[in-house]
């Protein structure tokens, strides 16, 4: 699947009290939830955010508390994919587990600005500057990864496999 | 089961041990993507929520088990809002629903990660899943523990499994005697503040050596509570006569404790002269800005706060008492403590404890998350600082983006509630 999206770029350890502070940790809505996404840290990416765009940033990206609703806002505010140097675990697992793309890569990371236009090819985790042609590589997921990301997350390849009558291993 | 009866095995740190056992193979490799059976599953008020629309749609009409499950409503309860209260009465409908026996009202509730080990409901040995992410508190009696999202815990509840990578491990050694007014809180901030945020992303921690063998269960479960702020995915304790003194005579169920093998792998093996460590504060926006308290210099505070899954235990009031005792809380600060569970705040009250904070001018208030993650019961204002017990001072972690979060252990924060300025019950 082929993305093409403006870029909002952040730096080292974004915070999941940075992504949805946690006053709003009262709300599950995804919609509300978008409606305060990186406020504390960003006051123009709520108005300013259009769907499809992207967020690149820098390592530990989403580090801190396990809220899911850190994701849920990136994803409901219309962010098409996150790229980041490196993810912390939690985040990690809760965007695969939501269906919220994210790809690690350090040197794209690193290279790309804020308000430029990114393509990203997810199936081939490549990422390519629009402007100057250059093309990174993600990391790749492993296999089992995969197939919850094809499945559209944790819950519907859980449903699948309980509902196949599969045992598990 | 002895070696010469077994096939030489690669030796394995205490998180491959733990979870080769819950994937029911006999050796697991780090890196490796294993499913694990779980012994509790863990949410609270404000993840629960996400955790229960996402468990409807798996399509189950029961949870994998009654006993295995603990529901704590800790972070906005008692109920600070209208939304909360929602929330609350979600997760309470939801245990009522499906016959959660772990489900602790508001009156008889702790904060989750003092609750959960002070009720024997978490052991050596077990993997415990929880959606909060200081879930890791447990491996303070040798549990591999570890939070997830919410996602992952409605799974968990159906299901009882969880898949993970098996983590790398670093071991912390920490030599020598501590210094007066030192404990698990200046020894974790003094650790992060040497790997950083992401020192040990994606690991499992774990802590030995001499300063670690004398100390308390609460400092250890102060420490394993903050590995998650490394990035860690536990933080673990072996199983020794101090884990078990207070395990045993609280255990709900059979245990087994797990040892990592003398040549086990490790990624990095650190040597910490614990001797050398002065309490701790760590300055904002990041847990790893640590300082020993003689290079703080002068920092004025408006607010105190004691309590919190990181330092709301029995050793935690006590140390604050011993500081506070025949002592008032400076005239322009606000100091606020909160204790872990219902049985600490009644131990309080019958030893006196409690007396001694109400007369120091402090807040005793029943067990809450609240003010940890500015929730209520000590949001703070643009341009406040506060001292805090707690775990966490990104920026506008207790309130306004302006505020800021300097964290500590207890005897610092009680020492500056007092001094009206960072400082230690030295200089009372």
């Amino acid at each position: 699947m082929a993305i093409s999206g403006r870029v909002w770029k952040y730096g080292d350890n974004i915070d999941t009290d940075a992504i949805v502070p946690a006053r709003h940790l009262n709300i599950s809505d995804p919609d509300q939830l978008a409606a305060h996404c990186m406020e504390d840290w960003d006051a123009s990416f709520v108005s300013g955010v259009r769907p499809g765009d992207i967020i690149v940033a820098g390592s530990n990206f989403g580090c801190g508390s396990s809220r899911e609703h850190a994701p849920v806002a990136i994803k409901a505010s219309g962010i098409s994919c996150v790229i980041a140097a490196t993810f912390a675990r939690i985040f990690f697992r809760n965007a695969i587990n939501i269906g919220l793309p994210i790809l690690e890569c350090p040197e794209a990371a690193a290279a790309i600005e804020a308000g430029e236009t990114v393509e990203v090819d997810l199936a081939a985790g490549t990422i390519r500057r629009v402007a100057t042609g250059d093309v990174y590589q993600s990391t790749a997921y492993p296999p089992f990864m995969l197939d919850l990301i094809n499945a559209g997350g944790l819950v519907e390849y859980t449903r699948r496999r309980l509902h196949a009558g599969q045992s598990d291993e | 089961m002895t070696r010469s009866m077994s096939k030489p095995m690669q030796p394995m740190t205490m998180a491959q041990k733990i979870l080769a056992a819950h994937a029911d193979r006999p050796a697991v490799q780090v890196g490796e993507l294993i499913d694990v059976r779980a012994d509790m599953v863990l949410a609270n008020d404000i993840t629960a929520p996400l955790a229960i629309i996402e468990f409807a749609k798996l399509g189950v009409d029961r949870v994998f088990d009654q006993d295995r499950i603990a529901l704590v409503p800790d972070h906005f309860a008692p109920n600070k809002d209208i939304k909360s209260a929602e929330q609350c009465k979600m997760m309470r409908e939801f245990a009522k629903k499906y016959g959660i026996h772990n489900y602790f009202e508001v009156g008889r509730m702790g904060i989750e990660h003092a609750l959960l080990p002070e009720q024997g409901l978490v052991l050596p040995g077990d993997v415990v899943v929880g959606a909060d992410s200081h879930t890791c508190t447990y491996g303070a009696v040798g549990a591999f523990a570890t939070g997830m999202g919410s996602t992952d815990i409605a799974v968990a509840m159906a299901t009882g499994r969880a898949w993970m990578r098996v983590p790398a491990t670093t071991r912390f050694v920490y030599s020598g005697t501590l210094q007066p007014w030192v404990g698990g809180k200046d020894l974790i901030l003094h650790t992060i503040g040497l790997i950083g945020v992401e020192g040990a992303r994606y690991q499992a921690m774990e802590f030995a050596g001499p300063a670690i063998d004398a100390l308390s269960i609460d400092g250890r479960l102060t420490m394993a509570n903050m590995a998650i702020e490394a990035g860690a995915k536990a933080g673990l304790f072996h199983v020794d006569a101090t884990t078990e003194a207070y395990v045993k005579p609280r255990a709900q169920r059979a245990y087994q404790a797990y040892a990592s093998d003398p040549h086990a792998t490790y990624d990095r093996v650190i040597e910490i002269d614990a001797s050398k460590i002065e309490p701790q504060i760590s300055f904002p926006h990041l847990p790893s800005n640590a300082r020993g308290l003689s290079q703080v210099g002068d920092v004025s505070i408006d607010q105190a706060v004691i309590g919190s899954c990181t330092n709301g235990r029995w050793s935690d009031l006590v140390q604050t008492a011993e500081v506070l005792r025949g002592r008032q809380v400076h005239p322009d600060v606000r100091c606020i403590i909160i204790p872990g569970t219902q049985a600490i705040y009644l131990r309080a009250v019958q030893e006196g404890l409690a007396q001694v904070f109400v007369e120091a001018g402090a807040v005793f208030s029943t067990p809450t998350c609240g003010p940890c993650l500015g929730g209520y019961m000590g949001v703070l204002a643009a341009g406040e600082r506060c001292i805090s017990t707690t775990n966490r001072n990104f920026l506008g972690r207790m309130g306004h983006v302006e505020s800021e979060v300097y964290l500590a252990g207890p005897a610092i924060a009680a020492a500056s509630a007092v001094l009206g300025r960072i400082g230690g019950p030295e200089e009372l």
